[in-house]
């Protein structure tokens, strides 16, 4: 590899079913809270997400939350917050020298089932279609909107990459910051899909939608009452600098981007497959230049499903099973899954592990399922496990995508 | 419907389109896009509403009748004479 700048964590945004910024967020996690809510939605009726709630208004006006789309509003919320959270001041670097890279499973399915059903009042009438859907669908609207917002005229588009994507969106900030095409990039991923009910539709047609009496226990990773995912909307984007950078500006360093691995299955378009998910995993581990042993957290991508969830354990157990010193957890069992956001999100319930030295519990697990069992699965309780260097944060997706993400605690 | 409730309805409209904007100094002679924040989308959000609420079609070429209150009193009074005013 060549010699490439390091990539640093210098501010984190975020909404999350159970949190609104990194310490509500993270005191949920520790405490348990669960965000998955029921969830009502028209022609599937009901069923459970994970909601957000965040104040849209404190840096759009209602106009803009008008013309504008949920998915962009809430890359615009986490990207405000993650620039006000590390201190940036983004005229002194030059708004085009920032960069918005955007992780999604998915853009313009809830605007093209509202405006279908908008024309439908209408009986199909085209004319009442309207000028709104081409800006609102485009696969860059909601990185494009965050530029609108904040004036960014550096690049910005969206990285289509399924469940993985907002791995995704951070390794594509960390590349652009490497390769000097910016000086700061806000990146990570987002999700609107509980307000497009075919997304419910064809999970439930697949027989991977969960179900539970309890909403907060639908998500429920690893037990073997587990029966599916719950959908969940979401946002998280952090402030990517490049080290030396960050450090000339006195910024507090959150992590260190170390390495990071993606790769295909090439077998099939929804199932997974573990041999691919370990080879990304260990070529993830080699990228960062660590032993399996030397990963001491990792949070992994499980979303609930029977076999997705065994196949993952698989693909672990190959990478880590002999490790003593990795712990594992899981964060959808508290939010369900948020689509693009999840792996920005749930390294994001991470990170303080590196100060706090805590690991957060895979929360629902009342029975292990034995095929899910590994060593250092943290379950149902916090585990103060002293100090944290290193966390993976793992990410999969349909069409069989893979991302293995290596962070690091910053270093003295 | 009176010229008055033309005014009324196309504030309306407005309010709906612009929910951050001022309305209730606005005057008629004025072109619209001078006294509040107004785009081209927003007009074609005008005209959208109209459709939608009174189901009058106002075609591309006109629209520039549409750019101060007096012009929509003027170009919409004949479509709009036997419509009731829809409110918000």
């Amino acid at each position: 590899m060549p010699d490439l700048p390091r990539i640093v964590i210098t501010g984190v945004g975020l909404t999350s079913p159970n949190g609104n910024s990194l310490s509500e967020f993270r005191s949920n996690l520790l405490a348990g809270v669960s965000g998955v809510r029921p969830w009502e939605i028209r022609h599937f009726g009901p069923t459970v997400a994970g909601q957000v709630d965040y104040a849209a208004t404190q840096y759009q006006s209602r106009k803009a939350l008008r013309r504008g789309t949920r998915a962009g509003s809430i890359a615009i919320w986490c990207a405000n917050e993650a620039v006000a959270s590390s201190g940036l001041d983004l005229d002194a670097v030059g708004r085009d020298r920032v960069g918005v890279y955007v992780g999604t499973t998915e853009h313009g399915n809830v605007e093209t089932e509202n405006m279908i059903h908008e024309v439908s009042q209408y009986d199909f009438d085209l004319s009442f279609w309207s000028h709104h859907h081409n800006p609102q669908t485009v696969a860059n609207n909601p990185a494009g909107e965050v530029t609108l917002n904040m004036g960014i005229t550096g690049p910005h588009y969206c990285v289509g990459g399924a469940c993985a994507g907002g791995n995704l969106g951070i390794i594509q900030g960390a590349q652009m910051l490497q390769l000097g095409e910016v000086d700061v990039a806000l990146a990570g991923g987002v999700s609107e899909s509980i307000h497009t009910f075919g997304i419910f539709a064809s999970f439930k047609a697949e027989g991977a939608l969960g179900e539970h009496a309890d909403p907060a226990q639908v998500s429920r990773p690893f037990d073997r009452a587990r029966n599916g995912i719950v959908v969940s909307e979401g946002g998280c984007l952090y402030t990517l600098e490049r080290l030396e950078d960050a450090q000339r500006r006195g910024a507090t360093i959150l992590a260190e981007v170390l390495g990071w691995h993606v790769n295909s299955d090439a077998a099939d378009f929804v199932l997974p497959l573990p041999e691919r998910q370990t080879q990304c995993m260990q070529r993830a581990v080699e990228r960062a230049g660590l032993a399996p042993e030397e990963v001491h957290l990792v949070s992994t991508h499980a979303t609930s499903t029977p076999q997705g969830d065994i196949q993952e354990t698989q693909a672990l157990r190959e990478v880590f099973g002999s490790s003593r010193s990795t712990w594992i957890n899981n964060t959808k069992s508290y939010i369900g899954h948020t689509m693009g956001a999840a792996g920005a999100l749930e390294l994001a319930g991470n990170l303080p592990s590196f100060t706090d030295g805590v690991v957060h519990p895979t929360i629902n697990v009342t029975d292990l399922d034995p095929e899910c069992e590994l060593p250092g699965l943290v379950l149902n309780q916090p585990k103060e496990v002293g100090r944290i260097d290193t966390i993976m944060n793992l990410s999969f997706g349909m069409l069989g995508i893979n991302s293995a993400l290596v962070l690091r605690r910053p270093q003295a | 419907m009176s010229n008055e409730d033309i005014v009324l309805a196309i504030k309306d409209i407005i309010a709906t389109i612009a929910p951050d904007e001022e309305l209730d100094g606005l005057t008629l002679e004025v072109p619209l896009r001078d006294q509040i924040e107004l785009d081209s989308m927003d007009f074609l959000d005008i005209v959208m509403e109209l459709r939608k609420r009174y189901g009058v079609n106002v075609p591309e070429e006109d629209y520039k009748n549409l750019a101060t209150l007096q012009g929509c009193v003027d170009y919409l009074g004949p479509h709009m004479a036997d419509k009731e005013l829809v409110v918000s």
